[in-house]
């Protein structure tokens, strides 16, 4: 390696990122063999129902917000859109949920954790951002509902849920760019970490001490 | 050992696994997990649809319940609706809610600002071309001191609480001593029974709007809403927001947010939106640093579901 290469930007990253994430870490063919359980279907099921809400959405963002409202293939999509932000809110919680009684934090793997529990977080504005966004009763009924609690918080001064343009904004623009940013960052931070081992039974839960989770510094 | 030492042990511990691996592919793994939500997306799309209840407007509301339209807009007129008390971020009537020294709402400012008399009722009604008699009466209230103008709206809104609708859709108030009020109530009435209140409500600088929150404050200050809201099982106590028409599922995830609204202290404060906000706040940063929280962590050891999950592995363990 040059002098120059070793000096790069460009080259440091790339080190950097093949030494996190190789390609058989980033796109492995074995996995461990305690990762046999329906639970781990879970993930992957929320990241599919991500693929079909975000298509379903694009192609009703193309036509625009009122087109769903006038035409039998609209209404469809919107229905395929609808049913994919159920179905992602559903195995996301299963997820969640299955993650938590596996403690899938131990090992360094906090923030593996911590960005898939933002993830679940910033999608409820996201959802929100659409059901005010529909331009029907529903989307009046829950703005002047909702309105009151970002208000009490100051959060209505630049959040304003009866302002459909701002509110479509956050909708098909910055909120679903934020979930899926994060949902990236969780990805490669399970690539980077693998899927947490099985609770070594030797342990004597009464004996121990409580232990905390160290977040990765590597 | 110390602390810390103990902490890296078991980090070291659960860091990688050193055991037996099989062939996995995740690329197969994902491409059948789409195709099966997307077909049962399909089945779902075609099976239950989506609701799409049509919007309410200002105009079908003055079509169809007069009186209420026209005492939402008397109640605008004084400044007793819901939105001219509300404070910022529409006016400084009040500071908002608050907790304990915390004034979010107040501090934030008006950044969305509405004067109800103005906004929803005399500057639409100067709007209205070719009405001299109206303009007259505009100029008439505009011209009285603030104690008269209460004094013909107080006594309106009891006249109101007897009102009754004609067929044609105008308001009969029996009684007198109002002032020009029946003439504004009646020209206003009219104008948005013709759509125009709804256009009017809307209007700015530019010719492009997005922007519908006067008119949907004016709404959401009378009963139109709330009424269709009632039959749709979707009023507040009713576990509100989360819900939505018809037999959809809606925002089910939102239930821990809408739950605090059931139950006192929360039900009955008139701070209950930043008080259900600061609890889910403080529950949503939990959620968060779970990994961090003792207790809350060491859970999964206490109660070990993860025998089920990790039954074959065990059971091979265990051979």
């Amino acid at each position: 390696m040059s002098v120059t290469e070793e000096r790069s930007w460009t080259a440091r990253v790339r080190r950097r990122a093949v030494g996190a994430l190789p390609p058989e870490k980033l796109l492995p063919d074995r996995q461990p063999s305690y990762v046999a359980s329906w639970i781990y279907v879970f993930g992957v099921l929320s990241l599919a129902s991500l693929v079909v809400l975000i298509a379903s959405g694009c192609i009703l963002a193309t036509k625009g917000p009122g087109w769903w409202h006038v035409t039998g293939i609209g209404h469809f999509f919107n229905s395929i859109h609808l049913w994919s932000v159920e179905l992602f809110f559903f195995f996301m919680v299963i997820h969640l949920w299955g993650k938590y009684w596996m403690a899938a934090w131990r090992g360094g793997r906090a923030r593996v954790w911590m960005t898939g529990a933002v993830t679940f977080l910033v999608a409820v504005p996201c959802a929100l951002t659409g059901y005010v966004s529909q331009q029907n009763f529903d989307a009046q009924w829950i703005s002047t509902q909702a309105k009151d609690a970002m208000n009490s918080v100051g959060v209505g001064a630049f959040f304003n849920l009866l302002n459909f343009g701002q509110m479509y904004s956050y909708h098909v623009l910055l909120l679903p760019l934020a979930v899926v940013g994060l949902v990236v960052a969780h990805i490669l931070l399970v690539r980077k970490h693998g899927v947490v081992p099985p609770f070594d039974l030797r342990e004597r839960v009464s004996q121990e001490p409580a232990r905390e989770p160290e977040t990765e510094s590597d | 050992m110390t602390r810390r030492e103990r902490r890296s042990l078991d980090v070291d511990r659960y860091r990688e696994w050193k055991g037996a691996y099989l062939p996995y592919d995740i690329v197969k793994e994902a491409t059948i997990a789409l195709g099966a939500v997307l077909a049962l997306c399909l089945v779902l799309t075609i099976l239950l649809s989506s609701p799409d209840e049509r919007p309410s407007t200002v105009q079908s509301w003055a079509r169809t319940d007069p009186v209420d339209f026209v005492t939402t807009a008397t109640t605008e007129l004084d400044g007793s609706s819901g939105t001219g008390g509300y404070g910022p971020p529409y006016n400084h009537a009040s500071v908002g809610q608050h907790i304990a020294f915390i004034y979010l709402q107040k501090w934030l400012g008006v950044s969305h600002p509405v004067d109800t008399a103005r906004d929803f009722v005399l500057a639409p009604l100067r709007s209205i071309t070719s009405q001299p008699l109206l303009h007259a009466a505009v100029t008439a209230y505009q011209s009285a001191s603030p104690a008269q103008q209460a004094k013909w709206s107080g006594a309106y809104e009891k006249g109101l609480a007897k009102a009754s609708s004609t067929p044609g859709g105008a308001i009969s108030v029996p009684g007198s001593g109002y002032g020009p009020l029946p003439t504004l109530m009646g020209g206003l009435l009219s104008f948005a029974q013709s759509g125009g209140l709804d256009g009017a409500l809307l209007t700015n600088r530019q010719f492009y709007q997005t922007d519908y929150t006067k008119p949907l404050l004016l709404m959401a200050d009378g009963g139109v809403l709330s009424n269709r809201a009632h039959a749709e099982h979707l009023l507040g106590t009713q576990w509100g927001m989360m819900n939505e028409t018809g037999s959809y599922p809606g925002q089910v995830w939102l239930w821990l947010y809408t739950f605090w609204y059931q139950i006192k202290p929360f039900a009955t404060s008139d701070n209950a939106d930043i008080l259900v906000m600061a609890v889910m706040g403080v529950l949503s940063l939990a959620f968060v640093l779970v990994p961090f929280i003792p207790g809350v962590r060491d859970i999964p050891r206490w109660i070990p579901l993860h025998r089920l999950i990790w039954r074959t592995h065990y059971r091979t363990l265990s051979r």
